[in-house]
């Protein structure tokens, strides 16, 4: 009954919250700017989940998630491009193309390195976003029409804040239903303890690949979501530095919480436009600030922000839990 | 036979951990291998539950060789590994952790009548189902450990060290819930450095060190025997 109730608040606040931006955007209070802004809050929802799943929850370091949202930006670019005659229905079907495409890759890229742990992995992700950076810089040698390093153009643009804020919700009820789930447990008891988990009948090779994918899946809806919401996509946005970004939303956020990670996401897209506005000609310095904001809070709380806690809503019937903080390896 | 364990050979690089050993569970028994440390009781039990390579030697379980297998395979045949230091996953709650020894397990109502034993079994992880798991004592934390073995509804439960950093109260308290779980029809083989309580529960033991089987027996003539009192039960021979 309790739970019930909790859900029905949750699905009442997030009518609310759409109500409120909605109102936000009609009466011009946020532009067309802060709009662009606001899809890119919630594009690091959808990514920064799919790395909490690997990283966060099966405690698989990954330092080349922005690999899999560049690879779901330019599959889903390219579809979109191609079948553009289509429509709302050709940009819907390049989600489903960013999804896929990194999906598989993912699981590709997955079954080899995984067997690696915690920083070899790192390393083996990172190679992995260096060669496909590299990939895209050199993509128009291929194919013309993926720009290389100047980018590539023409993807068809919708920024209706609709379809940015339906795919984060609907990512959230997914990844909260995965964490909880029976796969999603022995997700978290890989990361705790793959004995553990292997005396009781999990593959840690198949529970780890299987993180990996729906991770990487996620990613590359982010990817596909971000083509719509630039028009210009070039390698640049999906380097080594944008991996990063992702690691700091969720280790700042809170290893193993979900509502961390989701309000690091919006609150990391927001800082960075909020210190283009205030830093001005200094911009060049905010590198030092981030710096700055992750030294003191792996200082203050080493396990990540919001470490420890979860929104009640995101936790379902089975023994009312809270996750216990996490420090990372 | 239940379990057959022929010329058992385990290295850890250079080191040889078990030369060859060999010996049996029959169904329905509590067998124990006591030994002290390093004797290689843990290196026998991570083997049947291919936690460890084998690098020789044969594991037979109910009829079928199991030795190549995967450890996450090994489970669902009916072999449950309860191992040394508990591994509870602390970070999930103790309902969650015993869902979690229900793994290979789909049948719905099966499960929740296994969690029900468990709960009438050890009441104290009723009380503390919505805790998570890392803040028990260490007590609970090995009912807890020996309650997810059992939700997999083994035909063969492997115990490594129940006993380890227990008050004595609650050793008695383990062996006496050992003795019941066996009674219920669950057969089991026993790991223990505490050889006093194990030769009361088993039916058989065996003496292992460094990694050779040196004297096999019933409980009671390995009770009785000189060496063993002088070894392992800590009397003057």
């Amino acid at each position: 009954m309790d739970k019930n109730k909790q859900v029905i608040l949750a699905l009442v606040g997030v009518v609310v919250l759409y109500i409120i931006l909605k109102a936000l955007i009609m009466t011009g209070v946020l532009g067309p700017y802060w709009q662009i802004i606001l899809n890119y809050a919630l594009i690091y929802v959808i990514g920064g989940l799919g790395l909490s799943i690997i990283y966060g929850f099966t405690g698989q370091f990954s330092l080349g998630h922005a690999a899999f949202v560049g690879i779901g930006a330019y599959s889903a670019g390219l579809f979109a491009i191609t079948f553009s005659h289509y429509g709302a229905w050709g940009s819907l079907g390049s989600l489903v193309v960013g999804i896929v495409c990194a999906g598989v890759v993912g699981y590709l890229i997955g079954v080899p390195i995984l067997r690696l742990k915690s920083d070899y992995l790192g390393i083996a992700t990172l190679g992995f976003n260096f060669i496909v950076y590299d990939g895209l810089q050199n993509s128009d040698k291929l194919f013309p029409a993926m720009g290389g390093a100047q980018g590539m153009t023409g993807v068809p643009q919708f920024q209706t804040f609709e379809w940015y804020f339906v795919a984060a919700v609907l990512v959230v009820i997914l990844a909260r239903n995965f964490v909880f789930s029976t796969h999603g447990r022995a997700c978290t008891a890989i990361r705790e303890n793959e004995t553990a988990a292997n005396v009781v009948g999990v593959s840690p090779a198949r529970t780890k690949i299987m993180a990996f994918t729906i991770g990487c899946a996620l990613a590359g809806l982010a990817g596909a979501l971000y083509c719509h919401n630039y028009p210009y996509l070039n390698p640049d946005s999906f380097s080594f530095l944008e991996s990063i970004n992702y690691l700091i939303v969720v280790v700042l956020g809170g290893l193993g919480s979900l509502a961390g990670t989701v309000i690091t996401a919006v609150g990391w897209a927001f800082l960075l436009e909020l210190l283009r506005l205030v830093l001005g000609p200094f911009y060049a310095f905010r590198g030092v600030i981030y710096a700055l904001i992750l030294i003191v809070v792996i200082i203050v709380r080493s396990q990540g922000i919001f470490g420890g806690m979860e929104a009640p809503f995101l936790v379902p019937q089975i023994g009312r839990r809270k996750p216990r903080a996490i420090v990372g390896s | 036979m239940m379990l057959e364990v022929k010329n058992l050979d385990v290295f850890y690089g250079n080191i040889r951990a078990l030369h060859g050993i060999s010996f049996e569970v029959n169904k329905g028994e509590i067998v124990t291998l006591i030994g002290s440390n390093g004797a290689g009781k843990t290196t026998t039990l991570r083997s049947i539950s291919a936690l460890n390579r084998i690098h020789g030697g044969e594991i037979v379980f109910d009829g079928k060789p199991i030795t190549n297998l995967e450890a996450h395979r090994i489970v669902r045949l009916g072999i449950s590994h309860v191992p040394e230091g508990r591994k509870i996953i602390g970070n999930l709650t103790v309902l969650e952790n015993l869902m979690m020894g229900a793994f290979i397990r789909s049948d719905k109502a099966g499960i929740q009548e296994s969690l029900e034993d468990v709960f009438t079994r050890f009441p104290r992880l009723k009380e503390r189902a919505k805790q998570l798991g890392g803040t028990l004592s260490g007590g609970e934390q090995q009912m807890l450990a020996i309650g997810r073995g059992l939700m997999a509804k083994p035909e063969l439960l492997l115990l490594d060290e129940p006993s380890m950093g227990l008050s004595p109260i609650l050793v008695e308290e383990i062996f006496d819930i050992i003795s019941r779980i066996n009674k219920l029809g669950t057969t089991i083989l026993l790991v223990e450095q505490n050889a006093f309580m194990a030769l009361q529960v088993a039916h058989r033991g065996y003496v292992l060190e460094t990694g050779r089987i040196v004297l096999s027996g019933p409980s009671a003539k390995l009770r009785a025997d000189d060496q063993v009192r002088a070894a392992y039960l800590g009397e003057i021979a």
